[in-house]
């Protein structure tokens, strides 16, 4: 469908790929973790390596979580939206296949929050 | 001679000849070109006279009744104000509700005024061009007696001072602004539904009464007052918002799904932006009224089916989102909480964990779902707190691309997962907190890709003041947005310790001690 108008009605998005520099938006989440609430957003040049998203981003942000000392990184699960896929660590977002606004979402098997609670 | 003195006009004659007899077909300029709004949103209107307002309030006694309000209303502000009344509060925590309100409820008061303004423009027949009008005064007498209650507490207290300034700015404000820049850059029938409908009629309650009665349970008599003063301006919202439902229904049989549609719409756009006023009940008030649940239980799911019921004769049907809304009384006022308590540099008002006391009561209120899911977390804050490692999230939020809440809801029928939806348009992925948000943006989506979404413009550097360099390679745009929001720092972080805290104490053992 397209909005009802009374003139033309032709608006870019506010978020495109262009708008951010030579960057592209990211999303993380870490599946049944949910005491930091909701995914978080990162701007990144495509060329970003996967393993400092890991080393950097994930760890900057969920290390305060008791589990996270927990994981085993070789059992974790990567879904790119809901599509299961295996990150080359050593490759870029790009070589990856991450694109602009991508969500990642990773679940570690066996650690499921505090008390089991998915938080 | 025999004087012929005119007999006075009752008030139904004078209704009828204000609404009947300043309208007029216009002859200079054909009518759709007079009023063009009112027939491109597909809706077909055949009778404009067949508009009635129940109340039939004419200007001169509409002026006289809403003088008498501001009589009593100002009587006892002045009365409160001399008296020091903020120090009566249950607890300086209370406080933090008043800030949360200044924030979120005025400044939509205000686009509620400028709403119905141009919606009484824009309607052709005189009745709902009248009754918009006064709603239009109503809405903004609303938001200046609101801020005119809670400025007193702003020569005291820390945190109230930019409300204006961060309306159009902050990451939590986003969802209402966003709710009101929807509406009414919708069409003057969808605005009838989005404000005048769902939110005065379906939704109201529950964000007044929880405001009202909170004020009243602790103590705050200028905001109970306020609030009281609006209740029989919003008697009269919620006869026009159904009045305006059943005007459009009756005109003809093709309006209907086209009326059901924003009803889902807006039911849900309103179910969102209420979320906050759970947290604010079940977290923030120091003395509580009824659990969010309980709430929305009596004002939504009792007293909103009822209305749907009456609704069923024209063929409406109970809003879709209906079912998802009651799984989720147990859940969103705890994921709101949580949502904010881990941003302790990112809202003028303080946080708090709650105390082993309201732990209990949140178990009890909600014992199919507290311990299980929210209780452990509170609780690791606690302790985590007390070993100085209080917890701060400083990543930036995603958000919905339609309610622009942050994303953090329930998968319907699992609460062990977030719900995710998406969709591509135009070759861009844009995501969701729901179906109902993701079916929203499908029917217009030129209209939400325009959605304004924080993190995403602190990261394309339009978030920091004048001089920030937001090219150099080391731009970091969380380290300039509280710069950018007028983000007083006193006015952030926890509650213990705060000058609020501290201050209240001093000035009531002032009153209180030798």
């Amino acid at each position: 469908m397209t909005v009802n108008a009374l003139a033309e009605y032709e608006y870019t998005s506010r978020d495109s790929l262009d708008k951010f520099k030579g960057k592209q938006l990211l999303y993380i989440n870490w599946e049944k973790h949910r005491m930091f609430s909701r995914p978080f957003v990162l701007a990144l040049p495509p060329q970003t390596l996967f393993s400092v998203i890991v080393d950097k981003y994930i760890t900057d942000c969920y290390s305060y979580h008791p589990d996270f000392a927990q994981i085993d990184w070789s059992k974790v699960i990567w879904k790119n939206s809901n599509t299961v896929f295996t990150p080359d660590l050593s490759k870029s977002l790009q070589e990856n296949g991450v694109g602009h606004k991508d969500l990642i979402r990773f679940t570690t098997p066996g650690l499921n929050g505090l008390a089991g609670s998915g938080y | 001679m025999d004087m012929k003195v005119a007999k006075k006009l009752g008030l139904k004659e004078r209704y009828t000849l204000m609404t009947r007899d300043l309208a007029w077909e216009t002859t200079y300029q054909p009518m759709d070109k007079v009023f063009p709004q009112v027939g491109y949103e597909g809706l077909k209107i055949h009778d404009w006279d067949k508009w009635e307002d129940p109340f039939r309030l004419t200007m001169d006694a509409y002026w006289k009744y809403q003088a008498e309000k501001e009589r009593k209303l100002y009587a006892i502000l002045d009365a409160f104000n001399q008296n020091n009344g903020h120090l009566s509060v249950t607890d300086a925590r209370y406080i933090n509700v008043l800030k949360l309100f200044l924030g979120s409820t005025p400044p939509l008061e205000l686009m509620a005024a400028r709403g119905f303004s141009m919606v009484g423009r824009q309607m052709v027949g005189a009745g709902p061009r009248v009754a918009c009008q006064m709603q239009a005064v109503d809405e903004y007498r609303h938001f200046q007696t609101q801020i005119h209650s809670i400025s007193n507490y702003n020569k005291y207290y820390n945190g109230m001072d930019e409300f204006a300034h961060q309306q159009s700015r902050m990451w939590y404000l986003s969802d209402g602004k966003s709710f009101f820049d929807d509406a009414i850059t919708a069409g003057p029938f969808e605005f009838m539904v989005a404000i005048g409908f769902a939110f005065e009629y379906v939704l109201t309650n529950i964000l007044f009464v929880p405001f009202i009665s909170g004020a009243a349970y602790n103590g705050d008599m200028a905001a109970m007052t306020v609030g009281f003063s609006a209740q029989s301006d919003e008697a009269r919202h919620m006869t026009l918002g159904l009045e305006c439902i059943k005007f459009m229904l009756e005109q003809d049989p093709e309006n209907l799904p086209i009326v059901q549609r924003w009803i889902d719409k807006w039911t849900w756009r309103g179910t969102r932006k209420l979320a906050s006023i759970g947290m604010m009940m079940d977290y923030m008030l120091p003395k509580r009224i009824m659990s969010f649940k309980e709430a929305w239980e009596i004002y939504f799911e009792q007293n909103g089916a009822a209305l749907f019921g009456d609704l069923e004769r024209y063929g409406v049907k109970i809003p879709k989102c209906f079912a998802q809304t009651v799984e989720e009384k147990e859940h969103v006022s705890h994921q709101t909480w949580i949502g904010f308590y881990m941003k302790p540099d990112a809202t003028p008002f303080h946080l708090t964990v709650p105390e082993p006391d309201e732990l209990d009561w949140l178990s009890s209120k909600y014992p199919e779902t507290f311990d299980r899911y929210y209780r452990p977390t509170l609780e690791y804050w606690a302790k985590m707190e007390k070993e100085g490692k209080r917890f701060n999230n400083r990543t930036q939020p995603m958000n919905c691309q339609v309610c622009v809440s942050t994303i953090k809801f329930n998968e319907p029928g699992d609460a062990d997962e977030t719900c995710f939806r998406e969709s591509v348009y135009l070759g861009e992925k844009f995501h969701f907190c729901s179906d109902h948000c993701k079916d929203i943006f499908d029917h217009e989506p030129e209209k939400y890709v325009q959605t304004y979404i924080s993190s995403h413009q602190a990261l394309q550097g339009n978030c920091a003041n004048e001089g920030v360099d937001t090219n150099a390679p080391d731009f970091n745009p969380g380290a300039h947005i509280a710069d950018y929001w007028r983000l007083d720092p006193r006015a952030t972080g926890d509650f213990k310790g705060s000058d609020d805290e501290k201050n209240f104490a001093a000035w009531r053992a002032q009153a209180t001690k030798n």
